[in-house]
């Protein structure tokens, strides 16, 4: 019930700020604050009780489960489920939507209480996405997140916002579509062979795959639209940038975790040993992110564009993580995930704290800011710092998770991939010599980082480094459900292993008999 | 005693952390003490660590302390675990000592800064970072250390933000040693596909079981070797160290001399059971020394820069110390490591006097005749290049270098070729240390100091140039009494190099003449500076030489080699793609739908006959199709 919970609050809650808003400025948003800090406490409530038996490795399946009948005649059901993985992504969703709500303070200031609906709406498509366990469920939500963020691109975003949200819309919309047709495929079959009727998660992905390549290609351009993987990764600069401050958070912090969340979820444990065939492309198409990501990022100088284009070179760590195969290596994409959503989150913010003091974004019109803006200064190198993968702060634990898991299989893909951590200076260093370094224009008469905005900042800096010194609760929590899913995938393997001996038998007996027959004649 | 251990890292990262948290509200006074004060403390405890372990040695001669696990994964377990052996030993308790000295010796000459408690929070974390990576028992600590000290120096090289040229210099440090840093990366990752484990003292035993010169030793070492020219700024990865000149003197001094740089050799020599498993790569080790202590001592030899001089200075002596290291004299490259780290940073903290009293003056030919003016640091001037010089009779005795060279000559490794280029090394060594000498502190006084330098500032230099000038001492215990000091007891952790052929005549003769090469260079250099000036200005206005000049200067040229190879490609191509070609994709889907759209709506003519030919038209064709068909 605890998972029906957690969605119904963050819905509840943004509906009711969206009334009370009309009363006056705040109480909509501490009433976002309220909910979530709910959110939170329940989360907080699943960590605690269930973290030893995650730890240990005694939990199998759920932590938590909720059903109940939705759609009845297609076996369509109300299906939320939770383990070690979403339970962690669920944290990272409540602990940046507080960030986004803290961060649009200053920079909403119209329409506040239908921009809280609609950001509280995302919030809960996210966090639908990361819980539900039937497939029709599942597109629900990921439905549900898209709309939202769509009119908050639209109606909230900066210049050119029109051109950002239709090609978000339209980039992801037919990803989603492809996923659907999967889906779709994928209930057919289990109708047609297994005598299913169902959209559950568990047993669909229990069905054999042999031969229906072409359903898991469209989840994965669905997924890969979402991470986005380079090559249809041309929405996210617009979008990221154009987008208001919470909602570059939400888009680069969450949205692109939910395509990192669907290949883990969704592609690796039905896929078997498909992934031989979508494993090359998706190695060759991580490493090309993140160096394309990371040229790119050097080559801009819109200061959000830059921190847009970082995010693909971050994310192909996280493809190569989960494709690498190796426990591992999963591990380690796992805390990119967290990693890159604090990071990014907070240079998203710092972004928006800038322009809402100088008015501008083009980092060649600013520079020397350190002596006015000492905290922001030191705040935007840790995470710049971090972006680089600074040992000691969590991406850093999640890049060598990723390097060394994958080197055990792919090491020359791997030995390529780690020459990211040079191209990763190049942009980061650059990045804070141009907005923070160099000589002072004239005094310029700027207010720091206010209270609020440090304490935004600081709660995520705080969650970065624990994780970067002491990673061993994130790894643990993810661990049983990693676990689970590389069971999941090795099942299949044996059964496709199965099928094909099936089918070579089948063959072998056809052609004896046709062998027969010929001896016959 | 030896339990303090962790204590003495985590002091100095307490200072950092304390400074970073409330810097700002702290008064300088209090900032010097939050700075200083761990730092001294870490220091006495590193003293009494060091007396405890060589009085009563612990098993093993090595001690190892766990202070908990980082993290575990399927099996693969990372922990934060010090090890402390002589080797970590000696060279913790150089970092600490001269940390301290440097510490001390910035609250003054930082004094007038803004960014006075910004600049010691820096230098805590490096000395942190430092100590972390001297005494981490396994390579993933190592790497958290080795990561820190090279961001440390990034930000101190940049610590003057408001030029672009220092953040240039910074920017470019960073970059070419994470290069190093990458290449090393990757050797972790073969130790760990290979051994499931980063502990450094296991590997190194799974490692002597395999048999010399396999593969994999080879390629690892290269890939560590990788990491170590990058930090220790030896050929091709130098370029970054003249630059980082950018940065404050104390950074200069403790940084880019005596510490950082040198954790290159720290970490072959930690290593060094798996670099005597691969003789090829020794070689190498050996021959980028070589190479690096000529070129580096040719371009020292023409700055003008004082900063500079003794910038490309460093790099030579830690050509020295890779030579060392190719001819398997481990022990010796870190005795030149700790001699290095004395009258190196000595000479530093001397040029920062005269470069804070001259107004920021950095230019040796604008300065002159001013021993009168700064006794004291000339003196410590005068022992500091003396033991750089390697001149035995005013330094007491036989120096380091002296030892590198006979191992030089007699390792069953290295070619003699090399110990040639040691002692040409030797030579140039010489003549530009005492080039620099003459042309500061004799002849004519061409600047007036505008003020005095402060006792805080001259007394950690004193104390650096003292000890640098008696560092030899022990050693001659060694030879007369056969005492057991510091070269043995460094051996307990590195083996004896290993020697194939004896020296041509005694050791003290060989002492004897690598002392007159010395001082050939000396003379050769007095006779230049001092008497013969012309002779200098007729060779540099003929064409050839001024180029070769200005070649050499510019170290070579590998500046503009890598800015033509590496920097403008990148630059270039990024700033091509800046609107991302793969958007182009996008773009020409939503004009092939416009383009498509408007050649639709053109058919809309609003005209009936138009519409009547149309129908007329397409009822023709699609008829003819269907009879066609």
């Amino acid at each position: 019930m605890i998972l029906v919970w957690l969605l119904v609050i963050t819905f509840v809650s943004g509906l009711l700020a969206w009334i009370v808003s009309s009363w006056n400025r705040t109480t909509g948003r501490v009433v976002c604050f309220i909910g979530l800090a709910l959110d939170a406490i329940l989360l907080l409530y699943v960590w605690m009780s269930r973290y030893s038996s995650l730890a240990a490795g005694t939990n199998e399946g759920w932590i938590l489960e909720y059903k109940a009948i939705w759609i009845a005649p297609f076996g369509i059901s109300f299906h939320l489920a939770m383990d070690g993985l979403s339970l962690l992504l669920a944290s990272l969703t409540v602990l940046l939507g507080v960030s986004s709500v803290a961060c649009s303070w200053k920079e909403i200031d119209r329409q506040i209480g239908s921009f809280h609906f609609t950001l509280m709406a995302v919030l809960t498509g996210i966090l639908g996405v990361f819980t539900s366990v039937d497939l029709f469920l599942f597109y629900f939500f990921w439905e549900l997140m898209l709309i939202p963020m769509f009119f908050l691109i639209l109606i909230w975003g900066h210049e050119n916002r029109t051109y950002a949200a239709v090609k978000f819309f339209i980039f992801t919309q037919a990803g989603g579509l492809f996923m659907l047709l999967s889906i779709v495929a994928l209930y057919w079959i289990g109708v047609n062979t297994a005598g299913l009727n169902t959209f559950d998660y568990t047993q669909l992905m229990g069905i054999a795959m042999a031969g229906h390549f072409l359903i898991i290609v469209g989840f994965f351009i669905a997924f890969a639209v979402k991470l986005p993987v380079v090559g249809v990764h041309m929405w996210l600069p617009d979008a990221y940038t154009k987008a208001p401050t919470a909602g570059s958070v939400i888009l680069a912090g969450l949205l692109s975790k939910t395509g990192a969340y669907g290949i883990i979820r969704f592609i690796l444990p039905m896929s078997g040993n498909i992934p031989s065939l979508l494993t090359p492309l998706a190695m060759v198409l991580a490493v090309a992110g993140i160096f394309y990501g990371a040229l790119t990022a050097f080559g801009q100088s819109d200061v959000k564009r830059f921190v847009a284009y970082t995010s693909v070179s971050h994310l192909g760590f996280v493809l190569l993580g989960i494709f690498a195969g190796t426990q591992m290596a999963m591990q380690g994409a796992v805390v990119i995930m967290m990693a890159h959503g604090l990071t990014t989150g907070a240079l998203f913010i710092i972004t928006g704290a800038l322009q809402e003091r100088l008015a501008t974004r083009d980092m060649t019109k600013i520079g020397g800011l350190w002596s006015a803006l000492p905290r922001m200064g030191s705040m935007a190198l840790l995470f710049a710092l971090a972006s680089l993968g600074l040992p000691g702060l969590a991406n850093f634990i999640g890049e060598f998770l990723v390097l060394a898991g994958t080197f055990q299989t792919h090491p020359w893909f791997t030995a390529v991939a780690a020459f990211g951590f040079v191209v990763s200076v190049v942009y980061s260093v650059w990045i804070i010599y141009q907005v923070f370094y160099g000589p002072v224009d004239k005094a310029q008469r700027i207010t720091d980082l206010r209270f609020g905005e440090m304490l935004n900042l600081s709660a995520l800096a705080v969650a970065l480094i624990w994780i970067g010194i002491f990673p061993q609760t994130i790894l643990n929590t993810a661990k049983t459900a990693l676990e689970n899913i590389e069971i999941m995938q090795s099942t299949k393997i044996s059964q496709s292993l199965q099928a094909r001996k099936n089918t070579d038998m089948k063959m072998f007996e056809k052609n004896k008999l046709n062998d027969s027959a010929e001896i016959v004649r | 005693m030896l339990q303090l251990l962790w204590l003495i890292p985590i002091l100095p990262l307490a200072g950092f952390v304390t400074l970073a948290t409330c810097g700002k509200i702290l008064s300088r006074r209090a900032v010097s003490a939050f700075s200083v004060f761990p730092a001294a403390v870490s220091c006495v405890i590193a003293l009494l660590i060091g007396a405890s372990f060589i009085f009563s040695p612990p098993a093993g001669d090595a001690y190892s302390q766990s202070l908990g696990t980082w993290f575990e994964v399927s099996g693969f377990n990372v922990g934060f675990g010090l090890y402390l052996d002589s080797l970590s030993l000696v060279m913790a308790t150089v970092v600490t000592f001269v940390g301290l000295l440097i510490l001390i010796y910035s609250i003054q000459f930082m004094s007038e800064d803004e960014g006075y408690s910004r600049f010691f929070a820096y230098m805590n974390l490096f000395i942190a970072s430092m100590l972390i990576l001297l005494l981490a028992d396994n390579f993933l600590l190592m790497y958290l250390g080795w990561e820190g000290v090279g961001l440390c120096s990034y930000l101190l090289i940049g610590f003057w933000y408001k030029e672009p040229e220092n953040c240039r210099a910074a920017i470019k440090a960073f970059i070419v040693t994470r290069i190093g840093d990458t290449l090393m990366a990757v050797g972790l990752f073969m130790f760990f596909i290979k051994y499931q484990t980063l502990k450094i003292q296991p590997i190194m035993n799974e490692v002597s079981q395999l048999t010399t010169g396999s593969a994999f030793c080879t390629i690892t070492a290269l890939l560590l070797l990788g990491g170590a020219i990058g930090k220790s700024a030896q050929l091709p990865l130098q370029t970054w160290l003249p630059d980082a000149m950018a940065g404050p003197t104390p950074v200069s001094a403790l940084i880019h001399a005596a510490t950082m740089v040198t954790a290159g050799v720290y970490l072959i020599a930690r290593t060094h059971v798996l670099f005597s498993m691969s003789p090829v790569v020794l070689k190498l080790v050996a021959l980028i020394g070589a190479a690096t202590l000529l070129l580096a001592a040719f371009s020292a030899f023409v700055q003008k820069d004082i900063k500079r001089i003794l910038a490309y200075s460093t790099i030579s002596q830690i050509g020295y110390m890779f030579l060392a290291l190719g001819a398997g004299a481990w022990a010796a490259a870190i005795y030149h490591f700790v001699t290095h780290a004395l009258f190196k940073s000595s000479l530093f903290l001397g040029a920062g006097v005269l470069i804070m009293a001259l107004k920021d003056e950095h230019n040796i030919f604008k300065m002159g005749g001013l021993r009168k003016e700064f006794p004291k640091t000339f003196r410590a001037f005068i022992a500091a290049s003396l033991t750089l010089a390697a001149i035995p009779p005013l330094t007491i005795t036989f120096n380091s270098k002296d030892l590198i060279l006979n191992t030089v000559w007699a390792s069953s490794i290295t070619h003699r070729g090399l110990w040639f280029a040691g002692v040409i090394g030797a030579l140039l060594t010489a003549a530009y240390s005492f080039r620099l000498l003459y042309v500061v502190f004799f002849g004519k006084v061409k600047i007036k100091p505008y003020k005095k330098p402060a006792a805080i500032m001259i007394v950690p230099l004193s104390i650096l140039a003292f000890l640098a000038a008696i560092s030899g001492f022990p050693e001659l215990i060694s030879t007369f009494f056969g005492v057991k000091t510091f070269y043995n007891f460094l051996q307990t952790s590195l083996p004896q190099p290993v020697v194939n052929s004896s020296l041509p005549v005694h050791e003290s003769i060989m002492q004897i003449f690598y002392a007159s090469v010395s001082l050939l260079g000396i003379v050769v250099t007095y006779i230049i500076y001092c008497h013969a000036g012309k002779v200098i200005d007729v060779l540099m206005n003929t064409f050839i030489t001024s180029y070769l000049y200005r070649f050499v200067r510019a170290g070579f040229g590998f500046d503009w080699l890598y800015k033509q190879l590496f920097v403008r490609p990148y630059i270039t191509i990024a700033r091509i793609n800046k609107n991302d070609f793969l958007d182009s994709i996008t773009t020409a889907g939503v004009h092939t739908f416009r383009y498509s759209n408007l050649l639709l709506t053109k058919t809309v003519t609003g005209n009936l006959r138009w519409y009547v030919a149309c129908v007329g038209i397409g009822a023709v064709v699609l008829l003819g199709i269907v009879i066609l068909l």
